[in-house]
C-alpha cells in the first residue's frame, strides 16, 4: 500500500538540530514506539534522566558507541527498569538531603526521571519492579510504549496482545484462535497501586500525548502511561498506516484514551460511531485468519463482544 | 583470629554479626540502602531499618520487594553516582545474579555483604560457600572474612577499592556461623571512616547537565572489550586492595597486610601439610594446628581472603615449601571438582612446585566440623601423591552412607 504522504519529499523540512531523540537510530522504517520517543524527549526536555528495559527501543537506540540519546539514559536488563528508576529517585533524593549542588541543571526540581519499557517489559516480566516503584511510591512516570508484542525478539504474544492476533507464540491453527487472552489493563493495576495520575493516549495524537507526558512530570510520586504505539513489522501492515492504525485502535474502542485521578477516571475521549473492529483488524497479517470469506468468524466476534463490554464499562461511546 | 585484637577493650562491643556489619554500614553512612530480609542475613538489614527509623544515619533506605529489585534499584543509585548498599545470602543472592552480572559490566561499585548459604534443594538456611561459587564469574569482587571484624572491615575495603577500581563487591562472611555468633567487634568512628573513605567520586554519572548513555548494546565487535576491561580492573584490584588494607591499618590500627593482603596465613611457614580454607572454618583449623604442632607435627594454614581477584602468586609463595596441601571446601562444582580446588591446581600449573593436594568436601549446608574431622583430614593428605585418580583427590568426609544407601 502506498500513500501520497510517502511520496512526498520532507527531507530538506526535517531539522533534527536540538533534538532529544536523534535520527540514526535503527528503528524500522513506521515504527510507532520511535515516534513515542520522540514525544516523551520533546516533552520532558533536557533535565530528564531515562531508565529503559531491553526491547526494541534500545536496541535501536543504543548500539555502542552510538546512541540516539540527547538525555542521560540507562540500560540495564529486560525486567528492571522500573526498579533502576526507583534506585536513580532514591539517589537525588539522599543528594538533595546531603549535597544540594550535586546538580549542575537549574533546579533539582525539574529533575524529571522516566522509566519507558515495552508492554513485555512492563505488564509481564517487569510487572514485579512496576509494582514495587508504585507502592513505595518513587517520583518516577512510567510509560508504557505497547506494540502488543514481544517484538525485539521477533514478535511473541505479551498480557497486551488482543484476542485473535497472531503471534509465533499464539499461532492460529486448527485448535487456536491465534492468542486466546484479551489485553490486561495496565491503567486500572497502576491506579489500585494509588497512582494518582494514569492515562493511556495514543501516538495518533501526539498533542494529548505530550500533554499527558507534562501532566504526569508536573506531578509529584508515581505516574503510569500507557501510550498505543504499532509495528509494522510485528502486525504486518504498510509502514506508512501507522498513525492510521495508532488512530483505528482508539475509533474501534480497542485502545480506549482517558485520564485517572485519584483511582477515578476524570476524563476520557468520547467515540462517535465507534468502528467495527473489523476496520482495524482488516489492514493486518496478524488477523488475517480473522477476517475473508473463511475468516474465523466467531474469533472476530468474541473480540468484539470484549470491546464493546470494556466500552461500555468505561462509557466511551459518545 | 589472625591479627586483629580480640580483646574486649575499650572501642570493642560484643555483638552479634549481622548488627555488628549493620553498624559498620552506618558509620559508612551510604546515600542508598536496598536490601531484603532472607536468613541469616536479615539480622543486617533488620538493623539498617533500626538505625535509619532512628535517625542515626539519612541514607535513603528503599524497602525493596526482592533481592532482584534490591540489587537493580542500587544499580540505579549507583549509577546516579550514589554510593550503595545491599545485603543478601543464598536464594536471594540467586536472584540478584541477573542484575549483578551487569553492574560489573557498568563499572558500578555496589558493596553487598553475604551471609553464605547454600543453595536450594533441598531447602536449607545454613552456611556453605555455594551461593558466592555461583556467582564467581560476573567480575564482582569477592572477599571471605574468618570473623566478625574482619566482616566488618572486609565491606569498608570494599568501598575503598571497588570505587577506584568500578566494580561491585560481595563481602562474604558465613551464616549463622558469623551472622549469629556474639563476638568482641570494634564498630569504625565515623571521624576515621571519613579519613580512610572519602566521598565517592564517580567519572560519570546520569547527571542530566552533562548527558551519557550508559548500559548500551554492543555488537561483536565491542562486546570483548567490555569484558576485557573488566578483567583488567580486577587485575588493578590486586594493588589497589594491597594499598588499601596498608591504609587501613594506618587508620584504624587492624594489619590485615600479609601477602599483599590477599592471603592470611597461620604458622604456615615451616608447614609440611598445609591446610587451604576459605572463611570462619579457619578459627578451628587454627586449634587443630596448635594441638597437631603440640606434638610436632608440622601443619599450617592459608586462607585466601580475596577470592576474586584470586589470589594466585601468593598462593604460589605460600604453598611453595608444601609437603601436601588440604583443601578443606565448602563447595563444589556439580560434575566435577570443588571449584576453590580446582582453582588452587590452576593457580599451581605453572609453579615450580605443585605439592600433591587432596581436597576434602565438608561443612555443607551447616553441617557441623570438628576438630576431629579436621585431624583426620590432616592425616589422610599425608597420603597425597602426585599422581592420583579422582577418587583418591577428592572425597566427602562428612557423608552419611546410611542415608544414600536407602536409610533415613
Ligand atoms: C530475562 C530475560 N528474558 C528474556 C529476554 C529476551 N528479551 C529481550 S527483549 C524481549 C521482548 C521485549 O518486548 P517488549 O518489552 O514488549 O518490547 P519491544 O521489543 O516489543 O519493544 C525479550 C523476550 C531477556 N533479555 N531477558
Ligand atoms: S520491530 Fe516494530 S517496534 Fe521494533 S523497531 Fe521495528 S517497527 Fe519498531
Amino acid at each position: 500500500m502506498s500513500s501520497e504522504l510517502q511520496e512526498q519529499d520532507y527531507t530538506d523540512e526535517i531539522d533534527h538540530e536540538g533534538e532529544l531523540w536523534n535520527a540514526g537510530h535503527r528503528a524500522c522504517a513506521g515504527c510507532g514506539p520511535a515516534n513515542a520517543m520522540k514525544y516523551i524527549t520533546e516533552a520532558a526536555g533536557e533535565n530528564t534522566i531515562i531508565a529503559q528495559p531491553t526491547g526494541c527501543m534500545e536496541v535501536v537506540s543504543t548500539p555502542y558507541p552510538e546512541s540516539a540519546w540527547g538525555v542521560s539514559y540507562i540500560h540495564n536488563i529486560f525486567e528492571n527498569a522500573a526498579s533502576v528508576a526507583s534506585g536513580i529517585e532514591a539517589a537525588y533524593q539522599a543528594f538533595d538531603r546531603r549535597d544540594p549542588d550535586h546538580l549542575d541543571v537549574a533546579d533539582e526540581d525539574d529533575l524529571n526521571i522516566i522509566a519507558v519499557g515495552g508492554d513485555g517489559a512492563t505488564a509481564d516480566i517487569g510487572f514485579r519492579a512496576l509494582s514495587g516503584m508504585m507502592e513505595r511510591g518513587h517520583d518516577v512516570t512510567y510509560i508504557m510504549y505497547d506494540n502488543e508484542a514481544y517484538m525485539n525478539t521477533g514478535v511473541q504474544r505479551s498480557s497486551q496482545t488482543p484476542y485473535g492476533a497472531e503471534t509465533t507464540t499464539s499461532p492460529h491453527g486448527e485448535a487456536s484462535v491465534g492468542n486466546d487472552t484479551n489485553k490486561k489493563d495496565m491503567a486500572s493495576i497502576a491506579a489500585a497501586h494509588g497512582v494518582d495520575y494514569v492515562a493511556t493516549a495514543s501516538i495518533s495524537n501526539p498533542h494529548d500525548f505530550k500533554q499527558k507526558i507534562e501532566t504526569a512530570l508536573e506531578r509529584d510520586g508515581p505516574k503510569f502511561l500507557h501510550v498505543y504505539a504499532p509495528c509494522p513489522v510485528g502486525w504486518g501492515y504498510d509502514s506508512s498506516k501507522t498513525v492510521e492504525l495508532a488512530r483505528l485502535a482508539v475509533e474501534t474502542g480497542l485502545f480506549p484514551v482517558f485520564e485517572m485521578e485519584g483511582g477515578e477516571i476524570t476524563n476520557i475521549r468520547k467515540v462517535s460511531d465507534r468502528k467495527p473492529i473489523e476496520e482495524f483488524v482488516k489492514y493486518q497479517k496478524r488477523f488475517s485468519h480473522l477476517v475473508g470469506e473463511d475468516g474465523d468468524e466467531e474469533g472476530l466476534a468474541e473480540l468484539q463482544a470484549w470491546i464493546d463490554g470494556r466500552a461500555e464499562d468505561l462509557g466511551i461511546d459518545a | 583470629m589472625a591479627t586483629a585484637d580480640s580483646t574486649p577493650g575499650e572501642d570493642t562491643q560484643v555483638m552479634k554479626g549481622t548488627s555488628a556489619v549493620a553498624k559498620g554500614v552506618a558509620a559508612i553512612d551510604p546515600d542508598v540502602i536496598s536490601a531484603y530480609p532472607i536468613t541469616p542475613q536479615t539480622g543486617v538489614v533488620e538493623k539498617l531499618s533500626e538505625i535509619v527509623a532512628d535517625g542515626d544515619i539519612d541514607s535513603e533506605f528503599i524497602k525493596v520487594d526482592s533481592e532482584f529489585n534490591a540489587a537493580s534499584t542500587c544499580i540505579g543509585a549507583s549509577a546516579a553516582g550514589a554510593r550503595a548498599f545491599s545485603a543478601t545470602s543464598s536464594q536471594g543472592l540467586k536472584l540478584m545474579s541477573e542484575p549483578l552480572f551487569t553492574a560489573a559490566g557498568h563499572r558500578l561499585p555496589i558493596v553487598m555483604a553475604v551471609a553464605n548459604r547454600s543453595l536450594s534443594g533441598p531447602l536449607s538456611i545454613w552456611a556453605d560457600h555455594t551461593d558466592c561459587f555461583a556467582e564467581r564469574d560476573g567480575g564482582m569482587m569477592q572477599f571471605h572474612a574468618e570473623d566478625v571484624q574482619e566482616a566488618i572491615d572486609h565491606v569498608l575495603l570494599s568501598f575503598k577499592v571497588a570505587e577506584q577500581v568500578n566494580l561491585p563487591a560481595l563481602s562474604n562472611f558465613d551464616g549463622f556461623i558469623l551472622t549469629h555468633v556474639q563476638e568482641p567487634a570494634n564498630i569504625p568512628t565515623e571521624a576515621e571512616v571519613s579519613e580512610f573513605l572519602p566521598p565517592r567520586d564517580p567519572a560519570y554519572t546520569l547527571d542530566p547537565s552533562d548527558p551519557a548513555t550508559m548500559g548500551a548494546y554492543a555488537r561483536p565487535e565491542h562486546w570483548t572489550e567490555a569484558r576485557y576491561e573488566v578483567q583488567a580492573a580486577l587485575e588493578d584490584a590486586r594493588d589497589v586492595w594491597t594499598d588499601a588494607v596498608e591504609e587501613f591499618d594506618d587508620v584504624f590500627g587492624r594489619d590485615y597486610t600479609e601477602y599483599d593482603g590477599m592471603i592470611d596465613t597461620y604458622r604456615a611457614d615451616d608447614a609440611e601439610t598445609v591446610i587451604v580454607a576459605l572463611g570462619s572454618i579457619c578459627g578451628t583449623i587454627r586449634g587443630v594446628i596448635d594441638e597437631m604442632r603440640a606434638d610436632g607435627e608440622l601443619v599450617g594454614l592459608v586462607r585466601p581472603r580475596v577470592h576474586r581477584p584470586f589470589p594466585a602468586e601468593q598462593l604460589r609463595d605460600a604453598l611453595s615449601g608444601a609437603h601436601q596441601v588440604a583443601v578443606l571446601t565448602k563447595e563444589n562444582s556439580q560434575g566435577f571438582e570443588s571449584a576453590l580446588a580446582s582453582e588452587i591446581k590452576s593457580a599451581l600449573y605453572h609453579a615450580e612446585h605443585q605439592p600433591p593436594m587432596k581436597t576434602y568436601i565438608l561443612g555443607m549446608a551447616g553441617r557441623d566440623v570438628t576438630s576431629e574431622d579436621i585431624k583426620a583430614i590432616v592425616a589422610d593428605a599425608e597420603t597425597a601423591t602426585d599422581v592420583m585418580d579422582f577418587s583418591e583427590s577428592e572425597s566427602w568426609p562428612q557423608l552419611r552412607e546410611d542415608i544414600i544407601s536407602g536409610g533415613i
